[in-house]
């Protein structure tokens, strides 16, 4: 009861406080700038002022929280990547050259290929396909709600639910998990999944694909509707079949929203933590960039160079995708 | 004619089958979470959960009363009574004596034992133990059953890892992170929005592309350089460098880039009209954006604090890296990886506490799923 209460009061105190930002800089604008009964000249020069000095009220907390949180960091890890342990000596090119020497960044990397060509396929697949079919029947909102529902659950949550599906027990007690039931029910030998080599990245990939069917599937959904029927109704008049109609009239329409989609999930592949964290930490061949870095962050007090350099892989595979979506943008700007 | 209804149709049967089987696919495993949290964790533990209302079989082993309770009976031997069912719902099918024969007898007959003893188990679980000598020794003796035990639910889960486990202060600690957390990027951006919709200053261009550029930064280029300025700020004023108003500030700073860019989005296709005829009518911009943009910008203020609250309330990273790991600052998210190491086999600790990290999420989730579709499509279709 004590805690909820300071927790109440320390919430309500941080959200007045920025509030209160606002608030009292635009009044004390208004006050040291006044733009009424005051002679034309003066309310016309002050108008200036505060047009000119106010979009920067507006704008300069979020500017200042960026900047803290995401553009110095880029640029302070990037000196990083070149400094020692402890990040005070100077190393040169030490830490590049162990990434290139390093078994286990290799197997991050080479997993980490993996989970961006399974992952966002099999989202975006599942994804459309569960869009087109939900779109035919009457309880297809309901079944559509229902697969995406994963959506709202943590990742960590997720790992559980999962890790409850992949538990395997030894010898011939029965099995609770429900992979390991299935398998003995077909005269199968159960297995400990997350430990085989090799597949338990697969088992572990579906537990993101679960999650991102949906929303895949939601953004797809609404493409699909957008199509004009015509299109539909002349391929239907012309003969075409349902298939036929999907992959040769829909598909090629939102060509660009399932781009979309699959850069979506790309880039939150690439940033794939908590599910390898808590279902393998990166044991049995499992590991990923992302848990590798957090690794070196941490193990043995801390190599922040080596954290910083598997940081900067993670960033320059992203770097594309960026530099797309800000032509994207500039050109929409452009167009106003 | 006829034949192309009934191809038609049937291929609407396919549609309906696939569409259900997908749905079973995504639904059970949340679905066996649940169950299993509610279900006994002796019966948990041995048997799959979709067999939860079934009646189960078990071996058991229970003692009987203490020697010191025994019986001098008109036949000249010696008796210890009692009952040996936990739960008077259950029926006992076979008993033993001994641990290598745990289902020599039947329930009911009276079992000739070593010694001249005798062991007689009803289904109702009272027993007779007899024997021709006094008892000796300081426990009861073991008596091996297998019952048949029908489905039985209990919220006992539930209220040890809310009490014990410490759930309960971990939810409290996850509301006061949360909370904050998602209201104020809102307020921030939303200001930062309308500027960059409708006010007019130097570098506006570069902000906004700026702002779409950072959308994609991943989050692991910041800890390493954050983690070092926190402890120097925390070093500096000699407090702890792990505490709310620097997780709140961080969720902030990683939120904005995706606010900024939705809000702006939004506000800037609000009808031009309104703002230049309040501008004529002498309103500042302040005044504007508080009497005016704020209200009309209600949905998409919606969409994204529902974003950033499923997205703080689910966060691991930024838990782990800026608040302690202590019971005081532990987050649910980052109290669930801790039992998921320390209590890795008592599936009803977990399952329980997986369904309490994740009731809120999904109670947003399906209350106000309508504002999070719109949101998703604002942020990816164009």
């Amino acid at each position: 009861m004590e805690q909820l209460v300071s927790a109440l009061l320390i919430m309500i105190i941080g959200v007045l406080a920025c509030a209160a930002y606002f608030y009292a800089s635009n009044w004390l604008l208004d006050v040291l700038f006044p733009s009424k009964n005051k002679p034309a000249d003066i309310v016309a020069k002050n108008i200036h002022i505060t047009n000119t000095v106010r979009p920067w009220l507006f704008i300069g907390p979020a500017l200042i929280a960026l900047t803290f949180y995401l553009i110095y960091p880029v640029i302070e890890s990037i000196r990083l990547s070149f400094l020692g342990r402890a990040g005070e000596e100077f190393v040169g090119f030490d830490n590049y050259a162990w990434l290139f020497s390093s078994d286990t960044f290799y197997q991050s990397f080479k997993n980490n290929m993996l989970w961006l060509i399974v992952v966002p396929t099999a989202s975006t697949f599942f994804g459309l396909i569960i869009a087109t079919m939900t779109d035919k029947i009457w309880w297809g909102n309901i079944a559509k709600s229902l697969i995406f529902m994963p959506m709202a659950i943590s990742f960590i949550g997720a790992s559980v639910i999962w890790k409850f599906i992949y538990d395997f027990r030894s010898g011939d007690d029965a099995q609770i998990g429900l992979l390991n039931a299935i398998v003995v029910f077909f005269g199968g030998e159960p297995q400990a999944w997350i430990t085989v080599p090799f597949w338990n990245n697969l088992f572990l990939m579906i537990i993101l694909i679960w999650i991102q069917t949906g929303f895949a599937m939601v953004i797809l959904s609404a493409a699909l509707r957008g199509i004009p029927s015509e299109t539909i109704e002349a391929a239907v008049l012309d003969g075409a079949n349902s298939i036929q109609i999907f992959f040769k009239i829909m598909v090629p329409q939102i060509w660009g929203t399932i781009a979309v989609v699959w850069t979506t999930i790309t880039i939150l592949v690439l940033k794939v933590f908590d599910i390898v964290l808590a279902m393998t930490n990166g044991q049995w061949g499992t590991q990923v960039l992302a848990n590798e870095m957090f690794d070196w962050m941490f193990r043995g007090g801390g190599d922040f160079g080596r954290g910083a350099v598997v940081a900067i892989v993670i960033m320059v595979l992203v770097i594309p995708i960026m530099v797309w979506n800000i032509k994207d943008v500039n050109k929409e700007m452009e167009g106003r | 004619m006829m034949a192309v209804s009934s191809s038609r149709s049937s291929l609407m049967w396919v549609v309906h089958i696939t569409v259900f089987i997908l749905v079973v696919m995504w639904t059970v495993p949340t679905a066996g979470l649940f169950i299993s949290s509610i279900r006994d964790k002796d019966q948990l533990s041995v048997s799959g959960w979709w067999t939860a209302l079934s009646v189960s079989e078990q071996r058991l082993v229970a003692r009987s009363e203490h020697p010191d309770k025994q019986v001098f009976s008109s036949d000249g031997r010696y008796e210890i009574r009692g009952n040996i069912l936990e739960h008077q719902d259950s029926s006992i099918t076979k008993f033993g004596s001994s641990s290598l024969r745990p289902d020599e007898f039947d329930v009911g007959v009276v079992a000739q034992l070593k010694g001249g003893k005798t062991l007689q188990v009803l289904e109702n679980g009272d027993y007779i133990y007899s024997s021709p000598e006094q008892w000796k020794g300081k426990r009861g003796k073991r008596i091996f059953y297998t019952a048949n035990i029908p489905p039985r639910f209990t919220l006992d889960n539930y209220r040890e890892v809310l009490t014990s486990e410490g759930l309960a202060k971990s939810f409290i600690n996850s509301l006061a992170v949360t909370i904050p957390a998602t209201i104020i990027p809102i307020l921030m951006a939303a200001f930062a929005a309308y500027a960059l919709a409708w006010m007019k200053f130097p570098g506006r261009a570069l902000i906004i592309a700026a702002v779409v550029g950072l959308l994609v930064v991943p989050l692991q280029m910041s800890l390493i350089p954050l983690l070092k300025t926190y402890n120097l700020i925390g070093e500096f004023f000699g407090v702890g460098s792990k505490g709310y108003i620097g997780i709140w500030l961080a969720h902030t700073g990683f939120g904005l880039p995706l606010a900024i860019y939705l809000l702006r989005n939004y506000i800037a296709g609000l009808p031009g009209e309104i703002i230049e005829s309040a501008r004529v009518d002498g309103a500042n911009d302040f005044e504007i954006f508080s009497k005016i943009i704020l209200p009309l910008s209600f949905p998409a203020l919606a969409s994204f604090a529902i974003f950033q609250f499923l997205w703080v309330w689910n966060d691991l990273l930024i838990a782990m890296v800026f608040l302690g790991n202590n019971e005081e600052q532990l987050v649910l998210t980052g109290r669930l990886r801790e039992l998921l190491g320390s209590r890795g086999g008592n599936w009803e600790i977990l399952t329980a506490s997986a369904f309490v990290t994740i009731i809120i999420p999904l109670c947003v989730f399906f209350g106000l799923q309508r504002y999070l579709v719109r949101g998703l499509l604002s942020g990816s279709v164009k």
